[in-house]
């Protein structure tokens, strides 16, 4: 929808009396490119509505085009920031066409990448969430220790944002020889890391005080725009699907899933803006857990399963792979014609269901905070438009 | 330096009074005074603008600006040189005349506020017998060039800084200037160099720690005047991830360099300000007020008590400037409401009591140690004894705790705390 049509519709004639701010898409906090078309009195919103649609790359309609190796490297481009997660949710669904079994060295390897992954992910949110409500220092500390997790990926599969790591069948690259210690170097370092984070930002009453109670999504609120990940666990349900349908290896670690506790103390409430920020500081520290438990015990075999056709064409059908990815399900619909491109590639990511709700919750609060909300709910601009 | 010209014009073998280019020679000093406070203003705003960078770079572990210069130290003049030389853009649809102004009135703000500030022992401009007065009156000019372009920029985003600015300037003022009412009650005097001389060189001597009126009225207006100045955790009007950057979100060239050149100018404002008021500003700690006096009466102070009392008084506004940087490159943004509320419902109820509270212990005190109440107390003295008790407590403590906490958080990060990478 043209955006004068789209201000024509949501915004009736009351709009004549307040302000209609176009915030975005070069707005310095809307993660990317998104616009929001806010309609203000003051400082208070009356209505944010998002405008997607900047980033649109048709990823899906490529998906038709090029083989289905070939497409691997596209699922990159879903997400920037976490691609491990795209890679995993393509290469499983092509799997499942196929019939393939991943061999277990593959999976593991499959796991502490994507685990790894989901930290440098979660640090980011993290960062720019203390950077949009105002703290600049955390941001720089975040991306530091990304910038090690970058080193390690690297090390594995010599990429450091785009990684095209998995494959259909297994993984590009097996874990090299000296990747071990510089893993748990990283990891016992990490833990201090986190506890230091706490003191520096989560702890900071002012911060508190600008995310409690601020933004609060209730669980069938929450269910009913299909929240997913962190978004839906901050407001008290226990869902991740690394437990409720665990894939991969994931059986074989122990977890725990953080949800909603209303950690903001007294003004705190179950679904706020700073439940969905402490999750995810408390996922890191869950994904540290599971690295570990992987290195220990990582299985020898080969990295790439044995009967991976060259040319790949899957037998006429459909198939469908959920994950758990960074920022929430991830789930991929692939309908084959048994020829070597796909028919129809669908993908479906946490950021585009999160943005549906903010029309809705950005009612009433402030210009600050809508800042602050959309920092919370982690919305990545190319993983909504594709 | 009217008596120093005076003198000048005498030791020529003319009559002041008579000689005819006496006149022209005052004008002549009063620009000299002038451009030199104003170069000061602005080479003090570059510096520390250079000084923020790097200490922000060590707290976010990165280097900051290091090429020009020693240590990046004329990073300044080259922003300086490139704000000048970029083009001086205007918007069509602004309001050519007031956007063009409007960076004028917050330098003037700025750079006036300098005519009463003590640099030390006798060093200022004037010797105002309201300056203190003077100083809140200047510096409300600050306010309006801050609301003149947020209007005249005609942005939406600028138009909310500067609502923004306009809004919280001129709540802060009102606690600042309940805050100021204590050591001016406590001195009886408003001129900046009187309420010095009340006060001592000795911590104990401070305003800050003669009272816990006192010590609280410090925070109060060194909160206040954290509001005032723009600088974070009150940073709204020119929030960047809020509003782009507020009110001059539309400037380029040196108009932008004006706003930040009175943004970082008032850094040594508002701690000289403190300076003066609660940290016993150019006194020299060992050099008592008796011994001052009787250097006067006798028309002899060294040269050297001008120089120890400028140092002190500039290292005191020094490490006020880096608390305000440490602050700023610390804490998270608040939202204007509460903003508002801290200022309304806490500041200046508070003020209020305080400056009750601080004219009945003055009387009090006054009534049961007599004239002594005005003068500077010895340490052995009833006065003196309960000031130190005060400040070992108030001061001493805090200070050991911060000092506590600081190392166990380098032994906490361990390795990774290098402080020789500079």
């Amino acid at each position: 929808m043209a955006l004068d049509q789209l201000i024509l519709t949501k915004f009736g004639p009351e709009a004549d009396q307040e302000m209609i701010l176009n915030m975005g898409p070069q707005h310095p906090s809307t993660h990317g490119v998104i616009n929001f078309i806010v309609q203000a009195d003051g400082e208070v919103m009356t209505k944010a509505v998002p405008a997607v649609g900047y980033l649109h790359r048709a990823l899906e309609k490529i998906g038709e085009i090029v083989t289905y190796p070939g497409y691997m490297p596209y699922t990159d481009r879903i997400d920037y920031l976490a691609a491990m997660f795209a890679n995993e949710g393509y290469a499983l669904a092509v799997e499942k066409l196929l019939g393939l079994n991943v061999p277990p060295r593959a999976q593991y390897l499959r796991a502490i990448s994507c685990e790894l992954n989901r930290i440098a992910s979660h640090l980011v949110s993290a960062g720019t969430m203390a950077m949009d409500i105002g703290a600049v220092t955390p941001f720089p500390y975040a991306l530091r220790e990304r910038e090690w997790i970058n080193d390690l990926l690297e090390a594995l599969c010599g990429a450091r944002l785009t990684y095209n790591y998995h494959r259909i069948g297994g993984v590009a690259f097996d874990m090299p020889d000296d990747w071990m210690p510089l893993c748990h170097k990283w990891l016992d370092h990490f833990d201090k890391i986190l506890d230091e984070w706490d003191r520096l930002i989560s702890t900071n009453e002012i911060f508190v005080q600008r995310l409690a109670g601020m933004g609060v999504i209730p669980l069938p609120m929450a269910i009913d725009y299909g929240l997913v990940g962190p978004n839906l666990r901050a407001s008290g349900f226990d869902y991740d699907l690394r437990r409720a349908h665990p894939y991969g290896a994931y059986p074989d670690f122990t977890f725990e899933v953080p949800i909603g506790k209303a950690y903001a103390g007294r003004a705190g409430v179950v679904g706020d803006c700073y439940d969905r920020f402490y999750c995810r500081v408390l996922e890191m520290r869950e994904s540290v857990k599971i690295v570990r438990q992987a290195l220990e015990k990582f299985p020898g075999g080969e990295f790439m399963a044995a009967k991976v056709p060259r040319k790949i064409r899957p037998p006429e059908g459909e198939a469908q792979s959920r994950i758990e990815a960074a920022r929430g399900e991830m789930a991929y619909y692939i309908v084959s014609d048994g020829g070597e491109r796909a028919y129809r590639v669908r993908a479906r990511t946490g950021s585009f269901l999160a943005m549906g709700i903010i029309e809705e919750l950005s009612k009433g609060l402030m210009i600050a905070d809508l800042v602050a909300l959309i920092a919370s709910l982690d919305v990545v601009a190319p993983e909504i438009d594709r | 330096m009217k008596e120093f010209i005076d003198q000048l014009v005498l030791k020529w073998g003319y009559d002041p009074a008579q000689w005819p280019l006496t006149e022209a020679l005052y004008i002549a000093g009063m620009l000299v005074i002038g451009i030199g406070l104003t170069t000061f203003g602005a080479v003090f705003a570059g510096l520390v603008s250079w000084w923020e960078r790097r200490v922000a770079g060590r707290m976010q572990s990165r280097v900051g600006p290091n090429r020009v210069g020693p240590g990046g130290l004329l990073q300044f003049a080259a922003d300086a040189l490139k704000l000048i030389l970029k083009e001086d853009l205007i918007p069509d649809e602004a309001d050519r005349l007031l956007f063009r102004l409007a960076p004028y009135f917050v330098i003037t703000g700025f750079i006036l506020t300098f005519v009463v500030l003590p640099f030390g022992y006798h060093l200022s401009a004037t010797h105002m017998n309201i300056g203190l007065f003077y100083v809140v009156a200047i510096t409300s000019l600050v306010v309006v060039g801050i609301l003149i372009s947020g209007w005249a920029s005609n942005s939406k985003w600028s138009l909310f800084g500067g609502i923004r600015a306009a809004a919280q300037v001129v709540s802060y003022e009102i606690p600042a200037g309940l805050a100021l009412m204590v050591p001016v009650v406590a001195a009886g005097s408003l001129s900046l160099h009187e309420i010095i001389r009340a006060q001592g060189g000795w911590p104990w001597d401070w305003f800050m720690f003669q009272t816990p009126m006192g010590y609280i009225a410090f925070f109060s207006l060194f909160v206040s005047l954290l509001a005032e100045g723009n600088r974070t955790p009150f940073d709204l009007p020119e929030a960047e991830s809020e509003l782009v950057a507020g009110y001059n979100t539309e400037y380029s060239g040196m108009r932008f360099g004006y706003f930040f050149l009175a943004e970082w100018g008032n850094l040594w404002v508002m701690s000289a300000i403190l300076t003066t008021l609660f940290l016993g500003g150019w006194q020299v700690p060992g050099v008592s007020m008796a011994q001052l006096t009787a250097w006067e009466a006798s028309g002899q102070v060294p040269f050297y008590f001008y120089l120890l009392s400028a140092l002190v008084f500039c290292a005191k506004v020094i490490v006020l400037v880096n608390v305000v940087i440490w602050i700023r490159w610390t804490f998270p943004r608040i939202r204007v409401d509460q903003m508002m509320s801290l200022c309304w419902k806490y500041l200046v109820p508070l003020g209020i009591v305080l400056v009750l509270a601080t004219a009945g212990v003055e009387l009090l005190s006054f009534e049961y140690f007599g004239e002594q109440a005005k003068v500077q107390a010895p340490l052995s003295s009833t006065r003196g004894m309960l000031h130190f008790g005060f400040f070992a407590v108030a001061g001493l403590l805090p200070l050991v705790i911060f000092i506590v906490k600081t190392f166990q958080n380098i032994r906490i990060a361990g390795e990774r705390v290098d402080l020789t990478n500079w």
